[in-house]
C-alpha cells in the first residue's frame, strides 16, 4: 500500500466514493477570507465546478480517507469481501489535495467519507483531524462535508459539527429489512438514533448560549442522507414514506436517491441491472413536490398502481391527470396552493403570477411568456379569454402530453 | 428624427448611463429620440447628436431599488440594445410604477431574460475559471484565462477577492482583466489566450479525479452538456478527457455487469472472525432478570408496527426500587429523538408540578403505556397520533414486566391511554381523576390527566386552573406515598 503514488491513491479513493450521490455545497453560512487573508468562501448557493459525462455535478473533492472497511454491505464497492484495490490517504495528503485543488478553483471544498477500519472512533477522529487542520491551521473557509460514522462517539460528532458545514449519515436502503439483508452488520436502529442526535444537537446549538448570547457553530448546512434505489424490491411508495419520515423526524436538508449501479467485483446477492435512472429522476421530482409544492406522500402515490411512480410522465402531471375534477384552475383567482398544483408551472412562476395579479389580469399569452411550454399548461388553466373547454377531460390528454416514447439508451 | 446621442465610457459604464438617462427622462426625451453607444463604437462611427440637456431644477426621479439592481447587472450584457431597453423601461415606469412586477410584459420579459443570462454567465465564470500557478515562494501567483459571454469581469471580481484573498491572482478575458495583488484590485485591458500559461502541476491530479469520479454505468451526456456547454470546454483541463470517457463507458459498464462475482478477498474471513463473530456473541438474554435486560429486549420490540416509523423504543427511566411509577401515554417528538421519557414540553410541565408538590423526580420511575412514538408526517413536522387499543395492548407486555420488577406501592396513570393500559378497560378520566383504583392483583392505580392536556388548552385562565387541579392531584399522590 505504501508503494502507491498520490495519483494512484486518488484514483482508487475517488472511484470508491463515486456511488455517493451528494455533492451539494449549498446551505452553508456566508463566509469569506477577507479578514483571515487565507482562502475560501461560501455564499449560500453552491457552485458546480465541473460535470462528469454521467451528468452529475462535481462541486467537491469527494473521496474516501480509506476504502479498507470492516463492513460487508453487498451493494458497496468497498465491502470487506470485495477484491478492489485498497488504499489509504494520510491526513496530510487529504489536506494538501484539498488546498491545491481549491486554489485552482477546481472545487468548492471537501466531501470526506471513509471505510471503517479498526474502530469507528479511530476512523472518525482522523476525519475530524483533517477538517480541523483545514479550518484552523490553514484558515480554510471553503465547504466541508463529513460523512459521520453512526457509532462514533459524541465528542467526535461535536467536533465534526464545529468544523464541517454539513454532516450526513446514510440510511443506505429505504427499509430496515433491506439493510438487514444487504448490509447485515449495519444497524438501522443505530442510524436512526444518530440522525436524531444530530438533529437535537443542531437545534441545541442554534439557540444563542446564555453566556455569550451568540450561536455556536454547528453544521450550518444541516444534515442529509442517501438511500439506494433498485437494489431490492422496495416500491416508490415505501421509499417516499421513508423520505417523509426522515424529513419530518430529523429535519434533513436533503434525501438523496441513488439508482443502484453495478459495481466492479459485484456481489451475487444483487441484481445485475442497469441503474434505474428514470426511476431515480421521478423520485427526486416526487421529493420536490413534497418539500416545495405542498403535496403529501399519499397523494403522489395514491393513483399509482403497485406503488410505483409513472416513468413516462412526471408525478405532478400524473397527479393532475388522476384528479381532473380540480381543474381547470383559474390563474386570475386561484389561491397559491392551487396554482402550485398546475402541471408545467413551477414555484417561481406561481410567485410571478401572484405579483402580476395585483395589478392586472392574465391572458393565456401572458402565462405563455412566464413558463417554458404553454402546451402542457393550457388544458389545466382558465385565463382571460381562455377556457380549455372539454380538453381537461379529454381521454387522450395523457397521450397528448406524454413525451413521445423513445428507446432509452442508458448504455 | 434622432436628437440625442449618448456615448458611454465603456461597455459597463453604469454611472454614465444613469447620469444620461436621468437628464433625458427628466427632460421628457422620448426613447426613440436617443441613440446609445459606447466610446469604442463612437470612435468608429463618430459621436454626433446634440449635447445632453441639463437636469431641470427641483425635479427628481424615483425608481424602485429593484430596477437599479437589475440594471447594474443588465448593463454587463453583450447585446448593444441593452442601453435603449433600460431607458425604455425607465421611461415607461413614470406611468407604470409597478411595471417590473409584470413579468409577462414583453419589455420586462426581455429584461429578466437578459438579467438571467448575465447572472448565469457570472455563475459559470465562478465555476469554470481555472487558475494556473506560476512562480514559487515569494513570486507565487495564479493566473487564469476565461471567455465570458458578457462583460462581467469587473462585476465578478469581488467574488474572487472574497474567495482568494490570500492569493495573488489575475484573470484575463478578451474584454478586460482583473488583478488582485493581495491588497487591491486593478482592472486592466483584455488579453489573448496565448498570453496566459495553461499547464499546471495539479492538472494531472485533477484529470485523474475527473475520470475516477465518473460512473460509466450512468452515462447522461445531455445532462452534462446542459450545465457545462461545449463553449467552455477548451479552457477546462478536464474536458479533453470527455470524448474518451463517453466512448469507453459502454464497455466499462458492460464489463462490470458481465464479470462474475469473485471469491471473497483474502482479508475478509479474518475481519469476519475478529470483528463480527465477537459482536454477534453479545446477544440479549431471552428472559430478562432485571430492568436493564428488559430495556435491552424492548430495544428491538416488534410487537406492533409502530417501531417502523419511530426512531427508537423509549423505555421507562428511574430506580428499580421506586415507590411510585408514573405512566404516560407515549413518547412525543422530543422523547423519540432523545430516547428518554418526559423530556419534551409535557415533561417540563410534569417536572415543575411534581416539584411544587414536593415529589422528588430522582426517586420516581417514569414510563409510557406505549413505548414508540405514533405520528403522521406533515411536511417538516410530526403530528402526534393517539395509539389505538391494539397498540396499547401489544405494549402492555412491557409495562406489566416493568411493574413486576419494580413492585411499586402506587402507580399513577396519567391520561386515558395509561389508565386503559393499567386497568384493561376504558376509563372516564375527567370524572374519575383524583381517585385510586385497586386492581385485582392488589396494585393501587391513581388516576389523573396527562400533563399535555394542560398544554392543549388555549384559554389562559382555564389552563392555569387545570394546572392547579393537576397540582392538587400530585399533592394527593405525595400524601398517598408518604
Amino acid at each position: 500500500m505504501s508503494g502507491l503514488s498520490l495519483r494512484e491513491k486518488l484514483s482508487i479513493l475517488a472511484d470508491a466514493a463515486k456511488y455517493d450521490a451528494s455533492c451539494a455545497s449549498s446551505g452553508a453560512a456566508g463566509r469569506n477570507s477577507l479578514k483571515s487573508k487565507g482562502i475560501g468562501s461560501t455564499e449560500g448557493s453552491g457552485i458546480c465546478h465541473s460535470y462528469a459525462p454521467d451528468g452529475r455535478c462535481i462541486s467537491l473533492l469527494k473521496i474516501l480517507l480509506t476504502n479498507f472497511c470492516i463492513y460487508d454491505c453487498a451493494y458497496c464497492i468497498n465491502r470487506s469481501s470485495s477484491n478492489v484495490r485498497r488504499a489509504r490517504f494520510s491526513v496530510d495528503e487529504v489536506v494538501r489535495l484539498t488546498l491545491d485543488f481549491y486554489k485552482r478553483n477546481y472545487i468548492e471544498g471537501l466531501f470526506l467519507s471513509s471505510g471503517v477500519i479498526r474502530s469507528p472512533d479511530e476512523t472518525m477522529a482522523e476525519m475530524v483531524e483533517i477538517a480541523r487542520r483545514l479550518r484552523i491551521d490553514h484558515s480554510f473557509q471553503g465547504y466541508i462535508h463529513l460523512k459521520t460514522i453512526p457509532e462514533a462517539s459524541d465528542e467526535l460528532i461535536e467536533q465534526a459539527g464545529l468544523y464541517a458545514d454539513r454532516l450526513s449519515i446514510n440510511v443506505e436502503l429505504p427499509t430496515d429489512e433491506g439493510v438487514k439483508r444487504l448490509a447485515p452488520q449495519k444497524k438501522p436502529e443505530t442510524i436512526r438514533v444518530s440522525m436524531a442526535n444530530l438533529r437535537l444537537k443542531i437545534e441545541e446549538k442554534a439557540e444563542p448560549t446564555l453566556q455569550t448570547k451568540r450561536k455556536q457553530r454547528f453544521a450550518p448546512g444541516g444534515q442529509s442522507t442517501q438511500m439506494i434505489v433498485g437494489a431490492d424490491a422496495t416500491t416508490d411508495a415505501e421509499i417516499l414514506t421513508t423520505s417523509s419520515r426522515l424529513y419530518s423526524g430529523y429535519k434533513l436538508r436533503r434525501v438523496y436517491y441513488s439508482a443502484f449501479s453495478p459495481i466492479p467485483d459485484s456481489s451475487s446477492a444483487l441484481p445485475l441491472i442497469r441503474p434505474p435512472l428514470m426511476r431515480e429522476h421521478r423520485l427526486y421530482q416526487a421529493d420536490w413536490l413534497m418539500r416545495f409544492y405542498g403535496f403529501e406522500k399519499d397523494e403522489i402515490v395514491a393513483a399509482q398502481p403497485n406503488g410505483m411512480l409513472d416513468l413516462e410522465i412526471d408525478p405532478k402531471l400524473a397527479w393532475a391527470l388522476a384528479n381532473r375534477h380540480v381543474f381547470p384552475v383559474d390563474v386570475n383567482r386561484a389561491p397559491r396552493e392551487m396554482l402550485l398544483r398546475i402541471p408545467g408551472i413551477g414555484s417561481k412562476v406561481v410567485k410571478r403570477i401572484l405579483d402580476i395579479r395585483r395589478y392586472r389580469r392574465l391572458r393565456l399569452e401572458d402565462v405563455g411568456r412566464l413558463c417554458v411550454s404553454i402546451a402542457k399548461v393550457r388544458p389545466f388553466i382558465i385565463a382571460d379569454g381562455w377556457s380549455p373547454g372539454g380538453s381537461t377531460d379529454a381521454l387522450n390528454l395523457r397521450q397528448r402530453l406524454a413525451p413521445q416514447p423513445k428507446q432509452l439508451s442508458l448504455f | 428624427m434622432v436628437s440625442y446621442s449618448v456615448t458611454l465610457a465603456g461597455e459597463t459604464d453604469f454611472a454614465g448611463w444613469r447620469d444620461a438617462a436621468r437628464r433625458l427622462v427628466l427632460n421628457d426625451v422620448q426613447p426613440q429620440d436617443i441613440v446609445w453607444q459606447t466610446q469604442a463604437s463612437a470612435d468608429l462611427f463618430g459621436a454626433g447628436g446634440v449635447p445632453l440637456p441639463e437636469l431641470p431644477d427641483g425635479k427628481i426621479l424615483n425608481v424602485p431599488r429593484e430596477f437599479v439592481d437589475i440594471a447594474e447587472g443588465v448593463i454587463c450584457h453583450r447585446d448593444p440594445a441593452r442601453f435603449a431597453l433600460l431607458y425604455r423601461l425607465l421611461w415607461r415606469m413614470r406611468d407604470e410604477p409597478h411595471l417590473l412586477k409584470i413579468a409577462s410584459d414583453p419589455d420586462v420579459a426581455v429584461l429578466r431574460e437578459m438579467a438571467k443570462s448575465v447572472r448565469r454567465d457570472i455563475h459559470k465564470m465562478r465555476a469554470f475559471v481555472r487558475f494556473v500557478r506560476i512562480g514559487e515562494g515569494e513570486d507565487e501567483r495564479y493566473v487564469a484565462w476565461f471567455e465570458p459571454e458578457h462583460y462581467i469581469v469587473e462585476r465578478n471580481a469581488p467574488f474572487f477577492i472574497r474567495r482568494f484573498t490570500g492569493m495573488r491572482w489575475t484573470i484575463f478575458t478578451p474584454h478586460a482583466s482583473a488583478d488582485w495583488d493581495g491588497e487591491k484590485l486593478s482592472i486592466g485591458p483584455g488579453a489573448t489566450r496565448s498570453d496566459v500559461p495553461r499547464e499546471d502541476t495539479s492538472n494531472e491530479l485533477w484529470r485523474t479525479y475527473f475520470s475516477s469520479i465518473f460512473n460509466p454505468a450512468r452515462l447522461k451526456v445531455k445532462a452534462m452538456q446542459a450545465e457545462m456547454p461545449k463553449k467552455y470546454w477548451r479552457n477546462l483541463p478536464e474536458a479533453s478527457l470527455i470524448p474518451d470517457l463517453i466512448k469507453g463507458a459502454d464497455a466499462a459498464a458492460r464489463k462490470m455487469l458481465e464479470t462474475m462475482p469473485t471469491m471473497p478477498a483474502p482479508h475478509h474471513a479474518k475481519i469476519q472472525e475478529r470483528v463480527w463473530k465477537k459482536a454477534s456473541e453479545e446477544e440479549v438474554p431471552e428472559v430478562a432478570s432485571n430492568l436493564a435486560e428488559l430495556r435491552a429486549q424492548a430495544d428491538g420490540c416488534r410487537r406492533c408496527p409502530l417501531w417502523r416509523d419511530a426512531t427508537q423504543t423509549v423505555f421507562g427511566e428511574g430506580p428499580e426500587n421506586a415507590k411510585i411509577v408514573f405512566v404516560g401515554e407515549q413518547p412525543g417528538d422530543q422523547e423519540d429523538l432523545a430516547g428518554r421519557p418526559f423530556v419534551g414540553p409535557a415533561g417540563r410541565v410534569f417536572d415543575e408540578v411534581i416539584e411544587q408538590a414536593g415529589i422528588d423526580r430522582e426517586k420516581l420511575y417514569v414510563t409510557n403505556a406505549v413505548k414508540h412514538f405514533k405520528f403522521v408526517p406533515r411536511g417538516k413536522r410530526r403530528l402526534h397520533q393517539k395509539p389505538n387499543a391494539g397498540e396499547v395492548s401489544a405494549c402492555r407486555w412491557w409495562i406489566d414486566n416493568e411493574l413486576k420488577m419494580i413492585r411499586p406501592e402506587l402507580v399513577v396513570a396519567m391520561g386515558a391511554t395509561a389508565a386503559q393500559s393499567l386497568l384493561g378497560k376504558a376509563v372516564p378520566i375527567t370524572r374519575m381523576r383524583g381517585q385510586t383504583v385497586t386492581r385485582e392483583d392488589g396494585l393501587k392505580v391513581f388516576l389523573t390527566i396527562h400533563p399535555s392536556f394542560i398544554l392543549r388548552i388555549r384559554e389562559k385562565e382555564e389552563a392555569r386552573a387545570e394546572r392547579g387541579r393537576f397540582l392538587k392531584d400530585m399533592q394527593a399522590v405525595a400524601k398517598l406515598a408518604a
